[in-house]
Formats: C-alpha cells, sequence, structure tokens
C-alpha cells in the first residue's frame, strides 16, 4: 500500500514535476500581427515540428516532450477533420478544441500515473472583415476579425489571450522583452524581428542572435481562402528579418540550450498569474 | 496503463476521445473506420438495404461524362453538368469535376450521392496525410488511395450504385521526383467499381458518354499541345458526347451552364472560370453551326 499523501501533497508533486520538464525545453512565442497570428519556435530540428497546422484557421504550437504533445497535435487534427467531415469546414472552432485539450490535459494530470510534461497552444484567426479590430485599442485599423490565441497548460487550465503566449523553456525574460516590444497590429517583419530578439533573451550567451536555421516560423494569414497556415522557410525568414538590422553571429549550437534547473521560473508571469489555478474551460 | 487510465469511465465527455490519442495510421478514412465507423459513405447498410438498393438505380441522380487529357505542361479534366435520373434530367448544373489537393484533380461519374461524399472524404484523405506527416503524398499515394476508396463502396456498386472516377494530377515539383521549375508531367488514371486502378496514356474518359468523347479525343489528342487547346479539345470531346449521350448534357448557352474545367501545372490545380470556359464553349458552338461533326 502507498504511504498517504495529502491532495495539496500529489497536486503540487506532479505540479512541479511537469514545470520541471516543460522548462527543460526552448521557448515558443505565438503572437497576433496586422495579417493574422505568427508562431515563432527556437527549434533546431528541421523535421520534428513545435508548430502545425490543425484546420483551416486554426493552429498549434507546443513545448514539452515530444512524443506528448504529438500525440495531443494527432488527435486535434482528427478531431478538427471529423468535426469538419461530419458538420461543416466552418463549424471548426478554436475555442472548441481548447476545451478538449484542457479537458484531456486535465484528466491525465489528475488520472495518469505521471502528467504530461507540455503546454500547448491553439491559436485561431479571425476571418476578414468578420469583427472589430484584434485590438480594440489598437490606433491603426484592423481590418480583420478577432484573433485569439488559448494557452493550455499541463494541468488543463486555460487562458486566452490576444497578444502574445510564450511557452517552455525559461520564459520570464522572453516575456518581459515583448511586453516592451509588443504594439497592437504591426506588421510581420516587426513582429517576427521582436520574437526572435526577445528568444534571443535566454540562453547561456544571452542576448544571442538566432539564425533562421534554428527557429521554426509559421503564420496564420487572414487573407487567405481556405487553409491559411504557411510555414516560412529559411530565406523569407532572412529577408524579413533583414530590415530590423540583424547581424548574423554563429552561435554554438551546445551554447543555446538553456540550462535546465529545478530553480526555473514558473512557466507564467505576472498578468497570468490565475494560470495555475484550475479552471473551469466550460465556463468559457 | 495509459490505456487503461484513458478509457476510465470518468473521461470527461468533452475531452478528446481515447481512439484519437492512439497512435495510428495518417489515413483519415482509416482513422474513421476505426473510431467512427457511422461517417463512412458506405457505412450501416443492412441486408434489407442492400437489396433495396437495387431498385433504387433509375431513382437516384446518376453522373455521365469525364475526360481528363494530358498535355505539354500538365492535365486537363473536364466534366459535363448533367445528372440524370432514369430518363429525367435531375440536375442541370452539378458539379462532377473536383479539386482533390493542390495538384490533383478527380471526376466522378456514376451515383451522385455516394460519389459527391467519396469526393468529400478523399480531399480530407489527402489534406489529412499532409498535416499529420508534414508532407504531401506522391501522385500514385493519392491514386492507391482512391482505389481503397472505391472498394470501400463494392457493396453498392454490385447493386447498382458504382461510382466511377477518373483522377488526374503532376507530381508536385520538388516533393522527390520532378524538379523544383521542371514542367509538370500529367498523369491520368482510371478505375473500375471493384476498385482496380489503371494508368492511362494520354487521355480517357469515363461515364454514359465516354465512349464518344473517347472517339473524339483519339481525332483531337496532341501530346505536346499547350493548355488552351487541350481546354478546346476537352470541350469538344463533351460536345460530341452530349451529342450522341441522352445523359450527357452539352453546353447550356441560354442558361449560361458550362463544363467543369480544371488545368494542372506544375504551379498548380486551377478550376477556370465560368466566363472562359463560356467562351472557349460558345466557340465550339459556332464551330459546329457551320460543321456540325466538328
Amino acid at each position: 500500500m502507498p504511504i498517504y499523501a495529502s491532495p495539496e501533497q500529489f497536486i503540487r508533486d506532479r505540479s512541479e514535476y511537469a514545470r520541471k520538464g516543460i522548462s527543460r525545453g526552448r521557448s515558443v512565442v505565438v503572437t497576433t500581427y496586422r495579417g493574422g497570428v505568427l508562431f515563432v519556435a527556437e527549434n533546431h530540428s528541421p523535421t520534428l515540428h513545435k508548430v502545425s497546422e490543425i484546420y483551416d484557421r486554426i493552429g498549434f504550437a507546443a513545448v514539452g516532450r515530444y512524443n506528448e504533445f504529438e500525440n495531443l497535435r494527432t488527435a486535434g487534427i482528427r478531431l478538427a477533420d471529423v468535426r469538419g467531415f461530419s458538420y461543416d469546414r466552418r463549424d471548426v472552432t478554436g475555442r472548441w478544441l481548447a476545451n478538449a485539450y484542457a479537458q484531456t490535459l486535465g484528466s491525465i494530470f489528475s488520472e495518469h500515473q505521471k502528467p504530461y510534461e507540455v503546454e500547448v497552444c491553439v491559436a485561431e484567426v479571425g476571418r476578414p472583415g468578420a469583427g472589430p479590430a484584434a485590438v480594440p485599442d489598437a490606433s491603426v485599423v484592423d481590418p480583420g476579425g478577432v484573433d485569439q490565441l488559448y494557452r493550455i497548460s499541463y494541468d488543463g487550465s486555460i487562458i486566452d489571450e490576444s497578444r502574445f503566449v510564450v511557452m517552455g523553456g525559461t520564459t520570464e525574460p522572453v516575456i518581459s522583452a515583448l511586453n516592451a516590444s509588443f504594439s497592437p497590429g504591426w506588421d510581420l517583419a516587426g513582429a517576427l524581428g521582436a520574437a526572435v530578439a526577445a528568444l534571443g533573451t535566454v540562453g547561456d550567451q544571452a542576448p544571442r542572435t538566432l539564425l533562421p536555421a534554428q527557429l521554426e516560423v509559421a503564420v496564420l494569414e487572414r487573407g487567405r481562402p481556405g487553409r491559411t497556415f504557411r510555414r516560412i522557410g529559411s530565406s523569407e525568414m532572412a529577408a524579413l528579418l533583414q530590415p530590423a538590422g540583424e547581424t548574423a553571429a554563429p552561435a554554438a549550437g551546445s551554447s543555446t540550450e538553456p540550462t535546465g534547473s529545478g530553480a526555473a521560473p514558473e512557466p507564467v508571469d505576472a498578468e497570468h498569474a490565475g494560470a495555475d489555478l484550475p479552471r473551469e474551460p466550460g465556463a468559457d | 496503463m495509459s490505456d487503461r487510465a484513458i478509457d476510465h469511465p470518468g473521461w470527461p465527455v468533452s475531452a478528446v476521445p481515447a481512439a484519437y490519442l492512439r497512435p495510428g495510421s495518417a489515413s483519415f478514412t482509416d482513422f474513421l473506420a476505426a473510431a467512427e465507423p457511422q461517417l463512412l459513405p458506405w457505412h450501416g447498410r443492412s441486408e434489407s438495404d442492400r437489396a433495396g438498393l437495387s431498385s433504387l438505380h433509375g431513382a437516384v441522380p446518376h453522373g455521365t461524362t469525364i475526360v481528363a487529357l494530358t498535355f505539354g505542361g500538365g492535365v486537363v479534366v473536364a466534366g459535363d453538368r448533367r445528372a440524370t435520373m432514369g430518363n429525367l434530367i435531375a440536375q442541370r448544373d452539378i458539379e462532377k469535376v473536383f479539386l482533390a489537393d493542390s495538384h490533383s484533380a478527380v471526376g466522378i461519374a456514376g451515383t451522385a450521392g455516394l460519389a459527391v461524399e467519396m469526393v468529400r472524404l478523399f480531399q480530407l484523405e489527402l489534406e489529412h496525410y499532409e498535416k499529420i506527416e508534414g508532407v504531401r503524398l506522391s501522385l500514385d499515394g493519392k491514386a492507391n488511395r482512391l482505389s481503397a476508396m472505391i472498394r470501400g463502396n463494392l457493396g453498392a456498386a454490385l447493386q447498382g450504385l458504382a461510382v466511377v472516377p477518373l483522377f488526374a494530377g503532376v507530381e508536385i515539383p520538388g516533393d522527390g521526383v520532378t524538379a523544383p521549375g521542371a514542367p509538370g508531367v500529367g498523369r491520368v488514371f482510371s478505375y473500375d467499381i471493384t476498385g482496380g486502378k489503371y494508368e492511362e496514356h494520354d487521355f480517357y474518359a469515363v461515364g454514359s458518354g465516354s465512349l464518344f468523347a473517347r472517339s473524339a479525343l483519339k481525332k483531337r489528342y496532341d501530346r505536346a499541345a499547350d493548355a488552351d487547346t487541350a481546354v478546346r479539345a476537352a470541350v469538344e470531346a463533351l460536345y460530341d458526347a452530349a451529342d450522341d449521350d441522352t445523359a450527357t448534357g452539352g453546353p447550356d448557352l441560354t442558361r449560361r451552364i458550362y463544363p467543369v474545367v480544371v488545368v494542372i501545372g506544375a504551379d498548380g490545380a486551377v478550376r477556370l472560370a465560368d466566363d472562359a470556359v463560356g467562351e472557349v464553349a460558345q466557340a465550339v458552338v459556332a464551330g459546329r453551326m457551320v460543321n456540325p461533326g466538328g
């Protein structure tokens, strides 16, 4: 018989275990821009993706253990395709998918022997001209509908964001960098430059300059008909990063790995302080 | 362990169902068969349903003629717009040629209801594979998947509700077979109701008017033609099919209903606008005013 552990202790141990795993990797930034949603992941593998297409207007980004979020990604594509097939393509929404992920992660967290060491972001790009500007206080006119970013943690807690989401690795410096640089309705080059610079604020030799080969970048383009997801290749990425005056400095692969330690900060920032409190996703 | 926990009765209703989290194939059809078989077009026919199917033959809409021909830079697929129900015209403007993905198209002759559902499933099959695997299927892979789907419908086909597709496309440039920037090489695949797949040389036609369309294409086909010439040949062939087959609809100038034409080249598959096809169709009809035999 197992020795008695209080429920508080049980949850705390599991949370700490999952958080440690997540903070060991590299970070992912998801942000909105004028033309849609931008995903930027520091990822040295060209084939093992952290960012993926789910459906016409829905994208997926994840950090943590690859086999676990790959499992969730596949499930999300299956869910979306089955729903789109049995109803209609327009009936597949990001909110619905985020809820399904939250319920699943919540159940795995409390029922499995081992919680999933993942954090996922479900991003949905609004339809062109389908609503108010993505950010109400934007001074620029945004012709698009509301872009929504849902961040779902290892324990099933879910938060929605309309500005940006930072997950995985050491998030605090990245979040403060983006808090300083974020401007509503910025263009793709500006958003990409800021996200790459923010990702470079962590690591052994910070600040680092990340090269296109170290990045995985994709967008959900609001204006495209049908499937809006598009990966941005190295050459296009380099062209987008050029005007920012970035100089290409070689970074050794080993030095770019953030150090994993139990003292890593929690993957939430001050304004997301409620994120760790399990919230009923169905209440959204 | 994990499976037992996932299948736990306490698993929340709105969570991802356990079957969706199980690792498996990248085929959407295979996944549906395992997890949601009731959604498959050929699912759930009891013996009595099957017996009744044969009596439906003249009572449900049937699509008719589809042609496909290769040209110098790819392949053209075209279909007439008529669906028949016995001796009646069920629909004048039905669409039977669909883009399957960015570089292929499928045209369907046979029972319209099953055919349209099968095309939806096929389109999703290709998209699903691309999203799960991160790469696209080869052209032969796509053709084989379609073959498996037709085989799934064999029961209904034997009762008279056959679906006979014509599949055409080009290899996607830079995906291994074709070098980036090379001209597209069009390929055409035909099928029988048991799912047999046959690669056709140069051109092919399926459906009730296919005999006449194929004869017309035999005289007009030019392997090195440009896209416009190939589109013209396809519309001429459909005119010839409509000329001799009551179930095939010719260009309807009064209602402005023209064939659906898809042109596939190395840059991708494009469905021609109605206006563009209308011009070709009007030129074909004008030519027949002078020479009815073309």
